[in-house]
């Protein structure tokens, strides 16, 4: 075989190196399937869960959280509150730019902490209640006035209420930001087509550019979890949200695809009318504390969640997963009693009670409603079943046209955030229209004081009067539950539920 | 005095038969259609007789049996909660022909009349409801049918109501079609010359003729209607649970495609067969009652 | 002539009128208040009260209806509440991919239904008759949403030969939007292959007994030639009319179909803004579509007074 001739070795060289370095330099894509389509990406307007999974590579925030539910630093690299808890200074990251090249600095934080709370259709006005001014201390130093020590305000700053957007583009785009969000994080936006899907690019000037290994990532909508696993497995996605449960087993089972089950930070519960409107008065499960009483000891919560997830849940009775810092321990899960229901409901006078139970026509709230309906007849409850569109179960829930009704919350990573707006007087969550002086008390002392052990005596002293009166009924935490290309490594298991982009590798060398 | 003439024995002169028989003649000669008669009157017995064919009560429970595949004790298997889905299938029949059947007859009611009023009365009335109609079917019917239906709230009832409304103005056009071809037929001008008051005249004379095209576009409706149920159904639309439907099975059934498939196979199997075989009716009485083929 | 098209256009527009106040009623009348749905899981009164402003939801209904119609005049079709985009904006991308959905599930359904509507004709009554009208009614027969799963599952998921879901432009990638758009397309145009099949064999029927093609018989002409040459011709042309009107059923197999297959097209846009009380979104989507099927009607009624001189009177 003759030997190549000398003057065709360099040029070939060259060529199977430029190739090479070719190869190395293709782009390299995750492919995210979500399962909604995200409503507007303004961090200040959005309103959906999903909404954050884009946000969580879009937009940094002030401060994240770890797989402990800690606090951590991102854009902000300290805190420190004043003594008598009305102040929060926040030291900020240095050399941290927006997509569009402006500087992040405390102008920058006013700017943004201002327009969550006055930008017309904020939703985050709620979660910046108590801050009344921001102060400038420097360009590197923030000031943060509220009007009353408020101890969830950390645990916002963790999420879109603590996400900055770039000043110029905000004001320069007015309410038509959403179209193209500029914010300080990992991706930049490249485009996006409603329903079909997002695109992010790498943002070359991250502050934390090391952790950056990916080029691009696509989010694709496809609300159909069946379809979404079969786009994981024909290779066109390479990471999967919200699987469904009962595919959970086949997929461990295959080896596939490596896979991720997290506790979530929100609950599975029923609501009861227990003062929202008349029809709590006119039905004994609103009525009398004692029927409620005897539904929950009715019910299996372990059964419920082996027979609706799949044993991709844990039970709970609170509004906190028990392995939350701040479950309280002196009111643990009770155990199915049939037989102390029987006897609860014979004492209150109504031993076979009868109400309705409205659920929206989702899948999972549908299976609840069926399977309490089969546990609660053994006790003599007679529940029948409603079903209702989501939009107007919401609504009759909201005017208190119902006696029962399925809803799930997902969850903030303060404590207050399960509980505030469902249990305290006439909030706009309070569907159970649950209203105790005492109970109110407690939990505004639970958001002003700073101390954990102090709160958490406080959400004792809370959990045993709210789950006495059970204007819900906890009944489990779901699992976030995600499936993934093997060749993905770095993800991390928080349990907001949230794909963090920091660390992601995909396979050999991307 | 006229010579009496012979009168032929009446057996000699065999009565011609009537266009039903005549129709009814032609049908049996069409397998296909023979065919889908036998089906559907055998789903028409299972619905009928569920309690006794059923082997298991179609809403029991059993924590223990969840999506089972299908062997002895459950031949088509169990669904989510540990139903047996034969059980369910048999007795979703009901369900499923009642869908069908009342969503026409309720497109019937109102189509028809409102057809006739327009064929017969001319005019402005005419005018008004074409306007109408064309403007219903302008509109793309299942959205119709989803408005309606998220509108009247989830229910079999409502969906049927819905599917019923969304279908008659199908029937508005038809009817009024087959009138105004028929105002202008000899018979009919007799009828006015003599006397008669309009309704009587499209009671008595127009109706009976046209029900020939209403029965074929009716069953071939009735079809459409059983998938309409199911599509209603399957947008969390129509028959809510516990009860059974094919339509609300398939529903909860697509979320588990991957490890149930028996859970979806049997109730889609069930509505591809009612469809086809109403559909092959439909063709059949078509044919058969079509004037034009003999 | 014209005075038929001047007459059918006076015709199309009150009836354009009524589509509007009939999805604009029907939309208000849905239950729910659509200002807390799209005001997100914390419910803020004050987000609720900023969308029941925008959306003048305190307003009387004549009066919403005016402040919508006199938009649509000025070309503006609203926003969709939901993600703040400009109704218009949203039918201008998503239609096309519909308009391709429903192209290649017509071409599907011709490629189906007018041979079988054909072999049904010429061997009438016998086997072949048989099998076609099969064939051609399973379409009809089955949800399309169940057989788009069954489907999925079959060639996506178990075989890999094609793509899940998801769509992409065919301006970016042909053979990959064609691979994505072949399942729901087939899906989609089962239904419709039945009903040309019909009527491909009905009017092949008549065709075949009338008197012209007796008289090729008669000539000597192989059955072959008599079916294709003389036959087919005028028989197809009531068919092909017909397609168009097809346009209908489409949109609505569309819907469901969108769904599964998750393409981003104009049915799932309608489902969705139902769900979420998007009027705005339902409205100005189901006046567009509405439009186009008068005009695609008109249209074909033209055509077929052009194509059959017996008809002008």
């Amino acid at each position: 075989m003759p030997c190549l001739p000398r003057s065709l070795l360099r040029p070939l060289a060259i060529l199977v190196l430029g190739a090479a370095a070719f190869a190395a330099q293709a782009q390299s894509t995750l492919r995210i399937g979500l399962a909604e389509d995200p409503d507007a990406l303004d961090p200040s307007l959005a309103r959906t869960f999903v909404g954050r999974v884009v946000f969580a590579a879009l937009c940094d925030k002030l401060f994240d959280i770890d797989e402990k539910l800690n606090v951590v630093p991102q854009l902000a690299t300290g805190y420190e509150w004043s003594g008598d808890g009305k102040a929060l200074t926040l030291k900020l990251r240095q050399g941290v730019t927006f997509h569009d090249g402006e500087k992040f600095d405390a102008a920058a934080v006013k700017f943004n902490i201002e327009r969550h709370k006055t930008i017309p259709g904020s939703n985050r006005r709620g979660e910046l209640a108590p801050v009344s001014s921001v102060n400038v201390v420097d360009p590197g130093t923030v000031r943060l006035n509220l009007s009353a020590p408020f101890a969830p305000l950390l645990a916002a700053l963790t999420d879109r209420a603590g996400m900055m957007v770039s000043p110029k583009a905000a004001q320069a785009a007015g309410d038509k930001f959403a179209a193209h969000p500029v914010c300080s994080g990992p991706y930049k936006f490249v485009e996006r087509v409603p329903q079909d899907r997002m695109v992010l690019e790498r943002y070359a000037n991250y502050w934390n550019k090391a952790a950056v290994h990916i080029d691009r990532i696509t989010y694709v909508p496809i609300p159909d979890a069946t379809v979404r696993l079969a786009n994981l497995r024909s290779g066109q996605l390479d990471f999967i949200e919200r699987v469904a449960p009962s595919d959970m087993e086949k997929i461990v089972k295959e080896k596939k695809f490596k896979t991720a089950s997290i506790t979530e930070i929100g609950y599975q519960g029923i609501t009861i009318n227990v003062g929202k409107s008349d029809k709590a008065k006119n039905n004994p499960l609103g009525r009398d504390r004692r029927v409620r009483e005897a539904f929950e000891l009715a019910l299996d919560r372990q059964g419920l969640v082996q027979v609706v997830m799949d044993n991709e849940a844990i039970v709970g009775n609170q509004w906190v997963p028990p392995s939350n810092t701040f479950y309280a321990k002196n009111m643990p899960v009770p155990k199915r009693d049939v037989n102390r229901a029987k006897a609860l409901l014979k004492e209150a006078g109504v031993p076979n009670p009868s109400f309705t139970l409205l659920t929206p026509t989702t899948s999972d709230a549908q299976r609840i409603a069926l399977v309490v309906q089969a546990m609660t007849r053994e006790a003599g409850f007679d529940v029948k079943i409603q079903a209702a569109e989501f939009a107007t179960s919401l609504n009759m829930a909201d005017k208190g046209d119902f006696e029962a009704y399925v809803l799930a919350w997902s969850g903030r990573p303060d404590p207050d955030g399960n509980l505030y707006s469902f249990d305290a007087c006439n909030q706009p969550l309070n569907y159970a229209g649950y209203c105790d002086a005492e109970t109110d008390k407690l939990i505004k002392a639970s958001r002003e004081v700073r101390d954990v052990n102090e709160r958490k005596k406080l959400f004792e002293q809370i959990a045993a009067r709210v789950l006495k009166e059970r204007p819900i009924v906890y009944v489990y935490h779901r699992k976030w539950l995600w499936a993934y290309n093997p060749k993905l490594t770095g993800v991390r298991n928080i349990p907001d539920g949230l794909l963090r982009v920091q660390g992601l590798k995909m396979g050999n060398g991307a | 005095m006229a010579a009496v003439l012979p009168i032929p024995a009446a057996e000699a002169v065999a009565a011609p038969a009537g266009p039903w028989r005549r129709a009814l003649r032609r049908l049996v000669r069409r397998r296909a259609a023979l065919l889908g008669l036998a089906v559907v009157l055998g789903f028409i017995v299972l619905a009928v007789f569920a309690p006794w064919v059923s082997p298991q009560d179609p809403i029991a429970t059993s924590w223990s049996a969840i999506r089972k595949a299908p062997s002895a004790e459950h031949w088509f298997g169990t669904d989510e909660i540990g139903r047996d889905v034969l059980s369910r299938v048999i007795w979703g029949t009901r369900a499923s022909l009642l869908a069908g059947v009342v969503s026409v007859s309720i497109s019937l009611l109102i189509g028809v009349p409102i057809g006739m009023a327009a064929g017969f009365l001319g005019g402005w009335v005419d005018g008004v409801i074409s306007r109408i109609t064309d403007a219903f079917l302008a509109c793309p019917f299942l959205i119709l049918a989803i408005a309606l239906a998220a509108f009247l709230g989830p229910s079999l009832t409502n969906a049927m109501v819905a599917i019923g409304i969304s279908a008659a103005p199908i029937f508005v056009r038809l009817t009024r079609g087959q009138v105004l071809s028929m105002k202008v037929e000899d018979y009919v001008e007799a009828a006015r010359a003599v006397g008669n008051p309009p309704w009587r005249i499209a009671l008595r004379h127009i109706l009976p003729n046209i029900t020939a095209p209403l029965m074929v576009q009716a069953t071939l409706a009735i079809a459409a209607a059983v998938i309409a149920e199911a599509s209603l159904s399957f947008l969390g639309l129509g028959q809510q649970p516990p009860a059974p439907s094919w339509g609300s099975m398939l529903n909860t059934a697509k979320n588990f495609m991957d490890n149930a498939p028996w859970m979806a196979i049997w109730p889609g199997v069930s509505i591809f067969l009612l469809v086809l075989s109403f559909n092959l009716l439909g063709d059949g009485l078509r044919d058969a009652l079509d004037p034009r083929q003999r | 002539m014209f005075d038929y098209l001047v007459k059918r256009i006076a015709q199309l527009l009150p009836t354009l009128v009524l589509v509007s106040m009939l999805i604009f009623g029907l939309q208000q009348l849905l239950p729910g208040d659509p200002a807390k749905i799209l005001a997100g899981e914390e419910q803020d009164p004050a987000v609720v009260e900023y969308l029941r402003k925008k959306m003048h939801l305190d307003e009387p209904l004549p009066v919403r209806y005016a402040y919508w119609v006199g938009g649509v005049l000025r070309g503006d079709l609203g926003e969709s509440i939901r993600n703040q985009q400009p109704v218009l904006d949203l039918v201008v991308q998503k239609l096309p991919v519909t308009l391709q959905l429903a192209a290649m599930a017509m071409a599907i359904a011709l490629v189906i239904g007018i041979p079988a509507g054909i072999v049904s004709a010429v061997a009438r009554g016998s086997i072949w008759d048989w099998t076609a009208n099969l064939f051609a009614l399973w379409g009809i027969s089955t949800p399309n949403f169940w057989l788009g799963i069954l489907l999925i599952l079959l060639f996506a998921v178990n075989l890999g030969w094609l793509p899940a879901s998801g769509y992409v432009s065919p301006f970016e990638d042909l053979w990959g939007n064609l691979q994505a758009m072949l399942m729901p397309a087939f899906v989609l145009g089962n239904a419709i292959a039945a009903v040309l099949m019909r009527h491909t064999r009905s009017a092949m029927l008549q065709v075949l007994s009338a008197d012209y093609v007796r008289t090729a018989r008669a000539k000597g002409l192989d059955e072959k030639t008599v079916v294709l040459k003389h036959a087919l011709r005028n028989a197809l042309t009531p068919v092909i009319t017909l397609g168009a009107l097809e346009l209908g059923t489409l949109l609505s197999g569309a819907v469901l179909t969108e769904q599964v297959f998750t393409i981003p097209g104009f049915g799932k846009l309608i489902v969705d803004a139902v769900f979420n009380r998007d009027y705005a979104v339902v409205q100005g989507v189901v006046m567009v579509t509405a439009t186009a099927y008068m005009v695609l009607n008109l249209l074909a009624d033209l055509a077929y007074f052009a194509v059959n001189p017996r008809l002008r009177h």
